[in-house]
């Protein structure tokens, strides 16, 4: 369906962001992750690929899907793979981030999969290890993973992304997930929207190659793909926004809104949702339109790809298979 | 049914008009200047010379209903609205309770129309509970008539608090309108800061107080855009402030009131409580820098700021004494003296105080454009007569201008076509 990618390897150490990934790349990930998706809805999902291999997910932020969706691509892929998070930690007592970088690199792990609530505190920690580093979400800059997720589900119900128009929606200001989606569908050959508040949408944000809009119909009008971003409870009450109601009102994603968009057009959410703030449930759960739970789907796959993609090079532990 | 105005000095700044003429209303609506013929059975008004304006539009009155109906009502505001020429007011949010919500906001609709005097609009408040915190539901307030965003007596104190407003109005092409006085300088001052508060032994305000805040405000709008409107400028660097912003093509207008042109610091003598206004009169270079911003063009309106305080509010030593005075019945008088006193010409004085505030808050009023509603005002610009307070209307009599001799006076009012007020000598 696609044309295989002209790389055979990725050069990258680490997967920090979307930023400094060229649009090959791109497609390479995507490539090697399309290749996962089949396997993984059959019964016997388990690959050696990752055999002696292990990863670390490090977790300084909550997360339930992100966590299990990363531990389940390395279990597949035949990992070892070990789950901490700040709750059993010794964060907790106090270590700094760095001395805890030195201590799990003592271990010799081969892939770190850090999730952290400070923008750039991966990269930071990427700095002090040996092993390849994966951002599962660092505070307000990157979500690379979650961006790769959303452009194979897009690939793969549009045939490509290139052309089309993408509205994201929401809370841009706080969104990893919007930085890295305007990095990799900018790089793609997508055209890319933004329609907020303006309480919810940094600075100069139009220099990141964006048009913005402040009226979700104008904004949705004649888009392919409808990308709505969760908005946090501490925001919805008088700080950025006054309330859940006109959130909704103004914002919310419902049929009408969605009137504006092309009549095929994708909506997507990279979860987990609040139904009646930014999105009403008759849309979320549109069978025909929604590709929320897909996206969960393609998740897997992704983190599989990129797991694949920066251990393929790793110097050996011993003979493999 | 029609109304034709003949023998009158149209006065209509929306379309630069000053000149003798007549006009003709059919039902409730502008039909036209100078008409070719007049319509059988014609209800005809011959104006005497005197002259026909758009009627006043007042931007900035508190109103007291609800909460405080002892003080004032929409009712008793209207009419002492239509005796002073005003047609439309536009009613500060700090009543009880506030309108920070959706239903006050209708609550003044409804009560607007069974009133069926003067046209009252509502501005809501910036945050919930005038407190300053939390951001009100500004797009929705707007959808149900809110004309405009304000904390009405209170700055909105907070910077962030201030930029996100400005940032959340403009999402929706909204006005913000401050009160500019930075609360934490002013805490606990009475007069303006000066020789006669330490004489008097009064706390006082510093003039600095307002630039802050309008300067602040000002650099806020220029990372936000949108829109700002700055309350009752009083002081020479505020305006001056505002005037390089204008230069610069920031989106910012602002008004005064009559005090602040009509009266400086000196008003308040051996503590005339009614001389007490927030903010206070100030030094007699910030009047005539206010009647300067008014001649060049700054200052884009006045409005009467009416405050109707009962005189249990103002019968107090001066520190515990309520600011504010009554101004819809003194609005046009006031403003008339800076034609009289050849500051402005006559109808740069109507704009002021119909048309430009009109403009700001995007109300279709405060022209004589064929098709806009007749709000009008027949007033005669130069007949004397003294402000007396007990021919008020209003239910407070709180006026430091009591007995005060004043040129230009309202005839007639009408509000879509029909006549709610007639003067009688």
């Amino acid at each position: 369906m696609h044309p295989g990618s002209p790389l055979v390897s990725f050069r990258h150490r680490h997967l920090l962001g979307i930023d400094g990934l060229s649009a090959e790349e791109i497609t390479y990930l995507l490539d090697l992750a399309e290749r996962h998706v089949e396997p993984n809805r059959q019964g016997d999902k388990k690959r050696s690929v990752l055999r002696g291999r292990t990863i670390i997910n490090l977790f300084f932020e909550n997360s339930t899907r992100t966590r299990t969706s990363f531990e389940l691509a390395g279990k597949r892929l035949g990992g070892d793979v070990i789950n901490m998070s700040t709750s059993v930690s010794s964060i907790k007592k106090g270590e700094t981030l760095i001395d805890t970088a030195v201590t799990l690199n003592a271990m010799h792990p081969d892939v770190l999969v850090v999730r952290h609530p400070e923008s750039g505190a991966v990269q930071l920690l990427s700095e002090k290890v040996d092993c390849a580093v994966i951002n599962a979400g660092d505070g307000s800059h990157e979500h690379p993973t979650q961006a790769l997720l959303d452009a194979l589900t897009i690939r793969r119900n549009k045939g490509r992304i290139a052309g089309l128009l993408v509205a994201i929606c929401g809370d841009i200001l706080h969104s990893r997930v919007a930085r890295s989606n305007i990095q990799l569908l900018n790089t793609m050959g997508a055209r890319v929207r933004l329609v907020a508040p303006k309480t919810l949408l940094p600075a100069q944000v139009e220099r990141l190659g964006v048009e913005v809009f402040h009226d979700m119909r104008k904004g949705l009008e004649g888009v392919d793909i409808v990308m709505m971003l969760r908005l946090q409870t501490e925001r919805m009450h008088g700080s950025f926004v006054p309330s859940i109601r006109e959130y909704f009102h103004f914002f919310g994603l419902d049929r009408d809104k969605l009137a504006a968009a092309k009549p095929n057009a994708l909506i997507m959410h990279p979860g987990p949702m609040n139904r009646g703030v930014e999105i009403d449930s008759e849309v979320a759960d549109d069978i025909d339109r929604s590709v929320i739970r897909q996206q969960v789907e393609m998740g897997v796959a992704v983190r599989m790809a990129c797991l694949e993609a920066l251990t393929r090079d790793l110097p050996s532990n011993g003979p493999l298979p | 049914m029609s109304l034709l105005f003949r023998n009158v000095r149209l006065l209509d700044p929306a379309s630069d008009t000053d000149r003798p003429g007549s006009l003709l209303v059919v039902d409730g609506r502008i039909a036209a200047l100078d008409p070719m013929g007049v319509p059988e059975g014609a209800a005809i008004v011959d104006g005497g010379g005197a002259c026909l304006a758009p009627g006043l539009v007042d931007m900035r009155v508190q109103l007291r209903e609800p909460g405080a109906e002892h003080q004032e009502t929409l009712a008793t505001a209207s009419a002492a609205a239509a005796a002073g020429g005003v047609t439309t007011m536009v009613a500060l949010p700090n009543t009880t309770p506030p309108v920070d919500d959706i239903a006050p906001v209708e609550f003044i609709a409804r009560r607007a129309r069974e009133i069926r005097g003067t046209r009252i609009f509502t501005y809501a408040a910036v945050t919930r509970g005038l407190a300053g915190r939390e951001l009100t539901e500004m797009g929705l307030l707007a959808e149900y008539g809110a004309v405009g965003f304000t904390d009405g007596e209170k700055a909105v104190a907070d910077a962030l608090v201030m930029r996100r407003a400005l940032s959340y109005a403009a999402t929706f092409g909204l006005l913000v309108l401050q009160h500019p006085e930075e609360p934490s300088l002013a805490a606990g001052g009475m007069m303006n800061e000066g020789e006669i508060a330490t004489r008097l032994g009064l706390a006082g305000i510093t003039p600095a107080a307002e630039t802050i805040m309008v300067e602040r405000d000002l650099r806020l709008l220029e990372i936000t855009g949108g829109r700002l409107h700055m309350a009752h400028v009083s002081t020479a660097a505020a305006i001056e402030a505002i005037r390089q912003a204008k230069r610069r093509g920031l989106a910012v207008t602002c008004d005064t009131a009559p005090p602040y042109f009509a009266l400086n610091e000196t008003a308040v003598g051996e503590y005339r409580t009614f001389a007490k206004l927030s903010p206070p009169l100030r030094s007699e270079d910030d009047r005539r820098a206010v009647v300067e911003g008014l001649a060049d063009g700054t200052i884009d309106a006045i409005a009467s700021d009416h405050a109707p305080h009962d005189q249990d509010s103002k019968r107090l030593p001066f520190p515990a004494a309520a600011a504010g005075i009554v101004g819809l019945e003194t609005l046009l008088p006031l403003s008339l003296a800076l034609y009289h006193d050849g500051r402005m010409p006559l109808l740069e004085v109507v704009r002021r105080l119909s048309t430009a505030p009109a403009r700001i808050l995007g109300l279709n009023a405060g022209t004589l454009a064929p098709g806009a509603p007749a709000d009008l005002v027949l007033f005669d610009a130069d007949r004397p007569w003294k402000i007396r307070v007990d021919e008020f209307r209003s239910k407070c009599k709180n006026s430091p201008f009591d007995g005060r001799p004043v040129q230009g006076r309202a005839l007639r009012t009408y509000v879509g076509g029909r006549l709610l007020f007639e003067w009688t000598a």
